[in-house]
């Protein structure tokens, strides 16, 4: 590697001296990357490997009458196939949305639906045999769009759902008084806004590898950023113990939450090579990945926000309706996010938070990088815009009057950790010239600033039990080498080199003196897996306190040899020696061979669970956090009036990042959310078409491929000046936040708030399309965007005071209300954590 | 289904095989599951993503639009091809360093592309890499690691002696903050040998 030029950090607080903990160096995936040596799924080749297609439906909603074979049969090569009624379990991601099947059993909920799996000696085959299958369908009416769910209650996606009709969930909840907070508003600001839904189009198209190991045992490599619950569904559907199910996630070429749930495939793939004796794998094709989707849900908002003269905020009330499409997959986490985060960025004494989420004929949505929070957040931070030039007051200033404060506990019981989201904007600020330019550009050109802030890491895993989210375990000995064990998956975000440098920097050797086994529920201890930017806080916890215990057992062993106490021995360089005499000391690897001789074998263990968060309100699981990451931008765009055509000139953008455990890692998270939500501004949307009468009318993907899916190419990305700005927050190894989602957030917002300031108008929605300006500046209202929120029954209210009130986490009525409702506790992230835990015994063997 | 098998002499790397394959099959195909190169990537199989990318007489090719069929006599170069002996080229060395490649999956179509580019213009602007890389996406860098990387190792293979930029490796400076800079030798990274 050729010799970086070496900064020292720069906070302003001395930061801990490190050897390689916040210096840039090579990921340890690097070399295998670059290569092309990295084995992804589909590059798994196993001897006597077939291959497995899927039939999915071609119709939208429909009862299947019948399913023909005989043609697909004749294909030769075919080796076998499955039908639904061969996996009846359901499986889901969240214990209360179980509703999907490994393949459809009764009814097709959407185009794309698996019906037939087919197994063949080649891929050819395969698909040829896949395309003979005959599905004889009764079609049901199309549920096409929110509108049309809430319209329509009959018939229903799913049958045996719990809401109403085609109502997934609704949900409403309010934390102190927010009428009393609107009467005592100098100005409240209601405005209407739609977010399209779009899709995380990983490069990676997602692929399986099922292996029979024995008459009841399978290993599955699989392209999941969550082995874990993968390993759950398959011991669900299958009907084996998990102890007989092995599940290994591969380096996932990209994921940003689209491989996150448990899938059919992987579920028909283990089945199919159970039945077959050998093993099976299946790849997505692209235009299949567009089914799998679970991307960013649509979600129609309306925001009711009060302001003081000064600008000081009195309260919100949020409205969220998300199209959720046609099965629950993290769906009711995703409603709750779209109210959670609101409160963690700016003091809000209340807050109203009514969410609904439907069911559609269209594939499912779920988490996408920001999961549920981007939408808010981008009327939320245009909101704020519109208040500033109401109000008079400067944007950046503004959000400076109203920034939450370290430790906080907000209105509704998110307990806040380390905020440096003032030094953010002020860094945004500077480094746009934002007060010599802004407002001030010729017309066309102007500057937009927004904020954000994220979770690092759910609090709450996705199902309830007691035992930690993440787990590591070191086995060193007479070589001086570390293994590493942890159930992590690395998804391109570096989750490999957190680890490995954790453990290297804390037991003072060298990152090549590391060995890693990951993502393995045979071989690893359990991590939750990549979704919540939870991992290199909760991964970076756990390796810091199984690296702590090495390192007490080593310095035991040292200090008899050398004669020194425990606490004058200093790890480093690859030596453990006396700090008072640094000549004195060993090799590592002598350290360990005295150890081990000591002890006998070496190995330590280390775990993270999340501290207890202080809501105690029904959906108070979703939200909490260990602490947030903060993220402010400012975007720079041109605009021409004529045509609508804008461009963003320039991006700044500071992230709150505690500190940097690796900043080109970090570096790389920043620009990559930057870039996915500028292709989510600017021109990636999921969007659907009816197919004309005479065929069918079906509800089709209008855009089921890369190339008419747009989405940023190099010579769409604008310069991108990047601020890390560091300040150790406790709870993170070493100080550390999240980087991968928040960044993404507040790019949105500061674009559609640049193109106020260059042209004078509002585009409340997104993609932001060239017409949507144009007409804007046509309107009367010099704006374009929806207009109504419908009319939502969002159920009763939960009332639950604030801390300010001198709340206790509860809500008012919470046990009649639950009494009443005859509600079972076992929702997982639903209820409350006492609830759930008192019941312990049945809601971990489900 | 299309019948037919087709026995070629195909030279890929630099080394001559025996292939035979059937005479439908792509290129992105052959060198995957009849040669076990698979390092060469696949995002669509439709000519739209640029992870395919190989080089065929020193040109970038998309393999999965090209049938292996037509492979007779030509030069085919993949990224298992890249690496002179154990170690890295400047561009490889580059993109592992600097974050170019994340999840790593377009890495191989962006590493041949690029080297196809180097060879044919040895000092192109930043425009030019991005114009030159446009047909490949990325979903994981947002494109600037990936050109800072190629500039970089196209100023090495001039011959330029070039240190990798501060704000590359550590953001921009956050205004109003001190920093000083010092060279140092920097920590051993993965062990290799580059
Ligand atoms: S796989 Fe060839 S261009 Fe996408
Ligand atoms: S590094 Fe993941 S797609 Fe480019």
């Amino acid at each position: 590697m050729a010799e970086p030029v070496r900064k020292q950090p720069r906070s302003p607080v001395p930061v801990r001296e490190t050897s390689i903990i916040g210096k840039p160096f090579r990921r340890v995936d690097g070399r295998p990357k670059v290569t092309g040596t990295t084995r992804f799924a589909d590059d798994l080749d196993i001897p006597r490997l077939c291959f497995m297609k899927l039939s999915r439906s071609t119709v939208p909603h429909a009862r299947i009458r019948s399913i023909d074979l005989t043609r697909a049969r004749e294909i030769p090569g075919v080796l076998g196939f499955l039908t639904g009624d061969q996996m009846p379990e359901t499986f889901g991601i969240l214990p209360v949305s179980q509703d999907e099947h490994a393949l459809c059993l009764d009814k097709v909920r959407m185009v794309g639906d698996p019906v037939v799996a087919v197994a063949a000696l080649s891929e050819d085959a395969a698909h040829e045999a896949a395309l003979l299958v005959e599905i004889d369908y009764e079609p049901l009416a199309t549920i096409s769009s929110l509108e049309d769910a809430l319209a329509t209650p009959e018939p229903r996606v799913h049958e045996d759902a719990r809401g109403e009709g085609n109502v997934h969930k609704a949900v409403s909840m309010e934390f102190g008084d927010l009428d009393q907070a609107h009467a005592e508003a100098d100005l409240v600001l209601k405005d209407t806004f739609f977010y399209q839904g779009n899709t995380h189009l990983p490069m990676e198209q997602h692929s399986a590898v099922a292996v029979p190991e024995d008459e009841d045992r399978i290993t599955l490599y699989s392209s999941t950023q969550t082995p874990h619950y993968v390993h759950r569904a398959l011991t669900r559907v299958l009907g084996l113990p998990a102890s007989r199910i092995r599940v290994v996630a591969t380096p996932n070429g990209g994921g940003f939450g689209g491989k996150s749930d448990p899938f059919n495939h992987e579920i028909v793939a283990a089945k199919m090579a159970l039945q077959l004796g050998r093993p099976v794998k299946i790849t997505l094709t692209r235009e299949e990945v567009f089914y799998c989707h679970r991307g960013r849900h649509p979600v129609l908002m309306t925001l009711e926000t009060g302001f003081k003269k000064d600008g000081t905020l009195t309260g919100q009330h949020l409205k969220s309706a998300l199209d959720g499409g046609a099965y629950g997959s993290y769906g009711i986490a995703s409603t709750y996010y779209t109210g959670a985060l609101q409160t963690v960025t700016y003091k809000l004494p209340a807050y109203r938070f009514d969410g609904v989420r439907v069911f559609t004929n269209k594939p499912p949505c779920g988490p996408k990088r920001g999961h549920g929070t981007p939408q808010p957040r981008f009327g939320w931070e245009i909101q704020l815009d519109k208040a500033a030039h109401r109000l008079g007051i400067d944007p950046a200033e503004l959000r400076l009057r109203n920034l939450e404060t370290e430790g906080a506990v907000t209105a509704n019981w998110l307990k806040l950790g380390t905020i440096e989201l003032q030094r953010c904007i002020e860094a945004v600020v500077e480094g746009s010239g934002w007060r010599e330019r802004y407002g001030k550009m010729p017309e066309g050109r102007g500057l937009g600033i927004a904020c954000g802030s994220y979770l690092c890491g759910a609090g709450l895993p996705i199902y309830w039990n007691h035992m930690p989210q993440s787990g590591v375990q070191l086995l060193l000995d007479r070589s001086g080498g570390v293994a590493v064990f942890c159930g992590e998956t690395e998804i391109g975000q570096g989750s490999d080199s957190v680890l490995a440098a954790i453990v290297a920097e804390v037991l003072g050797i060298e990152l090549a003196d590391i060995r890693l086994c990951v993502a393995d529920t045979d071989l690893t201890p359990v991590d939750l897996g990549s979704y919540s930017s939870r991992v290199t806080l909760m991964v970076g916890n756990a390796a810091v306190e199984a690296a702590e215990r090495a390192k007490d057992l080593l310095a035991k062993a040292a200090a008899d040899e050398l004669e020194v106490p425990t606490e004058r021995l200093v790890f480093a360089s690859g030596r453990v020696f006396d700090a008072a005499d640094p000549d004195r000391g060993l090799s590592f690897q002598e350290t360990c061979i005295a150890a081990e001789a000591r002890f006998g074998t070496l190995g330590t263990v280390g775990s993270y669970t999340p501290p207890r968060s202080p809501g105690r309100y029904r959906g108070a699981g979703v939200g909490p956090s260990p602490t947030y990451s903060y993220t402010a931008s400012v975007v720079e765009v041109e605009v021409d009036s004529d045509t609508g055509i804008y461009r963003p000139l320039h991006v700044w953008i500071a992230h709150d990042i505690g500190r940097s455990l690796n900043p080109v890692l970090v570096l790389g998270q920043v620009e990559g959310s930057v870039y996915m939500a500028l292709g989510e501004a600017m021109m990636e949307e999921q969007e659907f078409r009816r197919l004309p009468p005479r065929r069918s009318r079906a509800l089709v993907h209008k855009m089921p491929s890369m190339l008419e899916y747009k989405s940023p190419t190099f010579c769409d990305m604008p310069p991108v000046t990047t601020y890390l700005i560091e300040q150790e927050d406790p709870r993170g190894p070493f100080g550390a936040k999240e980087v991968g989602q928040g960044p993404l957030l507040p790019v949105l917002p500061a674009l559609a708030n640049g193109i106020f300031d260059a042209v004078g108008v509002r585009v409340d929605q997104v993609p932001i399309q060239p017409f949507m300006i144009l007409s804007a500046l046509a309107a009367k209202h010099r704006r374009f965007g929806p207009d109504s929120f419908p009319d939502v029954n969002f159920g009763e209210t939960l009332a639950v005071p604030t801390p300010m009130q001198g709340g206790d986490g509860k809500a008012i009525d919470d046990l009649q209300a639950r009494r009443r409702s005859g509600m079972a506790s076992t929702t997982g992230t639903m209820t409350t954590r006492d609830e759930a835990l008192s019941q312990h015994k049945k809601l971990t063997t489900d | 289904m299309a019948g037919g098998i087709t026995t070629l002499d195909l030279r890929i790397n630099g080394e001559q095989r025996v292939v035979a394959f059937p005479t439908h099959h792509t290129l992105l195909e052959v060198l995957r599951e009849e040669c076990g190169l698979t390092g060469t990537k696949h995002g669509c199989e439709l000519g739209e993503c640029g992870a395919c990318a190989v080089l065929v007489d020193g040109r970038p090719v998309l393999s999965c639009l090209a049938l292996a069929a037509e492979m007779k006599g030509r030069d085919i170069e993949t990224i298992e091809g890249l690496q002179e002996s154990n170690e890295l080229v400047p561009l490889q060395a580059a993109f592992a360093d600097l974050g170019a490649a994340q999840c790593g999956y377009c890495t191989p179509g962006i590493l041949m592309t690029a080297k196809a580019l180097l060879d044919q213009k040895p000092d192109p602007s930043r425009k030019e890499i991005s114009e030159g890389l446009a047909g490949n996406l990325c979903r994981c860098t947002g494109y600037h690691k990936i050109v800072e990387a190629v500039e970089w190792a196209a100023a090495v293979e001039r011959g330029e002696n070039r240190e990798y930029d501060a704000e590359t490796l550590w953001g921009a400076t956050e205004p109003g903050l001190e920093t000083s800079l010092e060279t140092g030798p920097e920590t051993p990274t993965d062990g290799s040998t580059d």
